[in-house]
């Protein structure tokens, strides 16, 4: 499964070259007009569609022999979704694979952006489940590729509106609307507000691929992003009142885990990597095991 | 009875709102309407009167910018001069939809949202030129439910969970509520019990004196235009064969046809 060279039975990371051309001209349209959603002819691959196939096929047409690469689900490298992902293109592309978010080029999430900042040259290719962030008042896709062509994005803030009026504030706390470069309007995928500022002015590649709907789009390096608000009801991305429980960060973004059958609980950096990376140069949460203090 | 007349436009402005010049949409072979021709003054209401399949929603959708007509010019007096909305890029076209005029459908589903709270639906035209407060927002939405008799604490509360009239008067107040100049109305009271249309009415009238709204509104109904309209167009095969000042166009019909269709409606 770990070949160091990839398996001659498929093309270099799985697609064929023409399937490849066709993705990453998307990939390039969606850089030159930046959160507008490109049409692109997704492929069948080897996985079920809830498994990343947009942001596979993406990944697929970015790799190059020498990459570096890093999958993660929710923030974690081990969980079987990433797991089964970076062995794919393991096996597929023989590229190296890594956890270490420094040292990845190609970084291929579901429902997280790395608390480590990204830098120049690296890719960052999120799955996306539904592109279309009107999609939830509007479902005739006509309408909205009309809305978003004469940016007639009243109903988002409709929908922001709803919330506000039904729960107080704005309770959107996924896949929280942005408007990129002043223009587009854009589903960030499902990854939880508190990374949306985060997406802004970010000096890496964002990639966006939707398999099941057939959309790619993107920020390119140094985009402004702005999320949706009102002045009276501003974004709040809200910072988790607790530190990490293992290495005391207190500015990520914490899971909650459940630790006995008594309800004991404990928060821990859902960015598996950069909980171990602190911890390895020696930050400690008010849980830290022993083992790990030594 | 006199003051069941229409009122008239409040003051002479400079020149009309509207000027429609040889409007004709064909579906195919048939005809849509037919080099239609009027003008439309600020504050003043038209009436569109005819049978069944003579024209009316074509010629609405036409002057609205529904629908593509095949000849002729629809000028409108916009903020920054006249300007031919027929030849207009969407993108102005749609803006001008939702600042400047306004469109009431008979089916209150085709006008509202309705799985959005009445407040959303009369803040989206609102949020849609840029209102970016929610409190604001929200006041804007509340005085306007008042303005169409809609209970404030129903704010919240989604069109499905309203009646047919209640419905038909938030799709007004959703309209209404970035002040447009010109509204284009469907049959607005058709479908409603003739209780609910007569409140419906008379809201709708207050509304337009208060606001010097120049409507353009299409009905079968002669007691609805002889109620709101100063002036009535009849049409008949998609052109209009009869054109005149309300009263006189109903009480003295001078087309053939026009008479048949005053006395068949006093009739019932
Ligand atoms: N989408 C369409 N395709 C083809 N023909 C159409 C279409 N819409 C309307 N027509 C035809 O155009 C003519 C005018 O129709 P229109 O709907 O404008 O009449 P109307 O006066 O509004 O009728 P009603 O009072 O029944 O609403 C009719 O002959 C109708 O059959
Ligand atoms: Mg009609």
């Amino acid at each position: 499964m770990n070949a160091p060279h990839h398996d001659p039975d498929y093309n270099f990371a799985y697609l064929d070259e023409q399937t490849k051309r066709m993705i990453r001209r998307a990939i390039l349209k969606g850089i030159a007009v930046p959160g507008y959603q490109v049409p692109f002819a997704s492929r069948e691959m080897p996985m079920p569609y809830g498994w990343g196939t947009g942001g596979v096929q993406v990944t697929a047409a970015c790799l190059v022999p020498e990459d570096r690469l890093k999958v993660i689900d929710q923030g974690a490298d081990d969980t079987t979704n990433a797991v089964s992902i970076r062995r794919f293109f393991q096996r597929t592309a023989g590229v190296a694979a890594t956890e270490k978010t420094t040292e990845a080029s190609v970084i291929q999430t579901r429902h997280r952006i790395p608390e480590t900042p990204l830098t120049e040259g690296q890719i960052l290719v999120y799955q996306v489940p539904i592109p279309e962030p009107l999609r939830f008042l509007e479902p005739r896709e006509s309408e909205t590729r009309r809305m978003h062509a004469l940016a007639d994005y009243g109903l988002m803030h409709v929908k922001l509106y709803e919330d506000i009026a039904r729960h107080g504030a704005i309770a959107t706390a996924y896949a929280y609307p942005v408007e990129v470069e002043g223009r587009y309007v854009m589903d960030p995928s499902p990854i939880p507000k508190f990374d949306n500022p985060k997406l802004g002015d970010n000096p890496a590649i964002q990639l966006f691929g939707a398999g099941r709907e057939q959309r790619i789009y993107a920020l390119p390096p140094y985009t402004a992003v702005r999320s949706l608000d009102f002045e009276d009801y501003p974004f709040d991305p809200s910072k988790a009142d607790h530190d990490c429980d293992l290495c005391g960060a207190s500015g990520s973004y914490l899971d909650e885990v459940i630790t006995d059958d008594q309800g004991s609980r404990m928060f821990v950096c859902s960015d598996t990597d950069y909980c171990e990376t602190r911890r390895d140069a020696g930050h400690r949460g008010r849980f830290s095991p022993p083992e790990v203090q030594a | 009875m006199k003051d069941m007349q229409p009122h008239t436009p409040a003051h002479a402005p400079d020149g009309p709102l509207l000027r429609v010049e040889g409007l004709s949409k064909h579906y195919g072979a048939r005809i849509g309407c037919a080099d239609v021709s009027f003008d439309l003054w600020p504050g003043e209401v038209l009436g569109i009167v005819g049978e069944s399949g003579s024209g009316k929603s074509t010629l609405l959708s036409c002057l609205a910018g529904h629908l593509t007509p095949d000849a002729g010019q629809v000028i409108f007096e916009t903020r920054g001069g006249p300007r031919d909305t027929v030849q207009m890029a969407e993108p102005e076209r749609r803006l001008l939809g939702r600042t400047d005029w306004a469109f009431v459908h008979q089916n209150p589903r085709d006008g509202l949202r309705m799985g959005v709270s009445a407040g959303g639906n009369v803040g989206e035209r609102l949020m849609a030129v840029g209102a970016r407060n929610y409190g604001a927002i929200r006041e804007t939405a509340t005085d306007w439910l008042g303005r169409v008799e809609i209970d404030a604490a129903r704010i919240d509360d989604r069109p499905r969970q309203f009646s047919g009239g209640m419905q038909q008067r938030l799709q007004i107040a959703r309209n209404l509520v970035t002040g447009p100049r010109l509204v284009f109305m469907d049959e607005p009271t058709g479908g409603l019990d003739v209780s609910v249309q007569a409140r419906l009415l008379d809201l709708l009238r207050g509304l337009v004196r208060d606001m010097g709204l120049a409507v353009i509104i299409v009905t079968h109904d002669l007691a609805v235009a002889r109620l709101l309209a100063h002036r009535l167009m009849v049409m008949k095969d998609g052109r209009v064969i009869e054109h005149g000042l309300t009263d006189q166009v109903l009480d003295d019909p001078q087309a053939a046809y026009t008479q048949l269709l005053v006395s068949s409606v006093l009739q019932v």
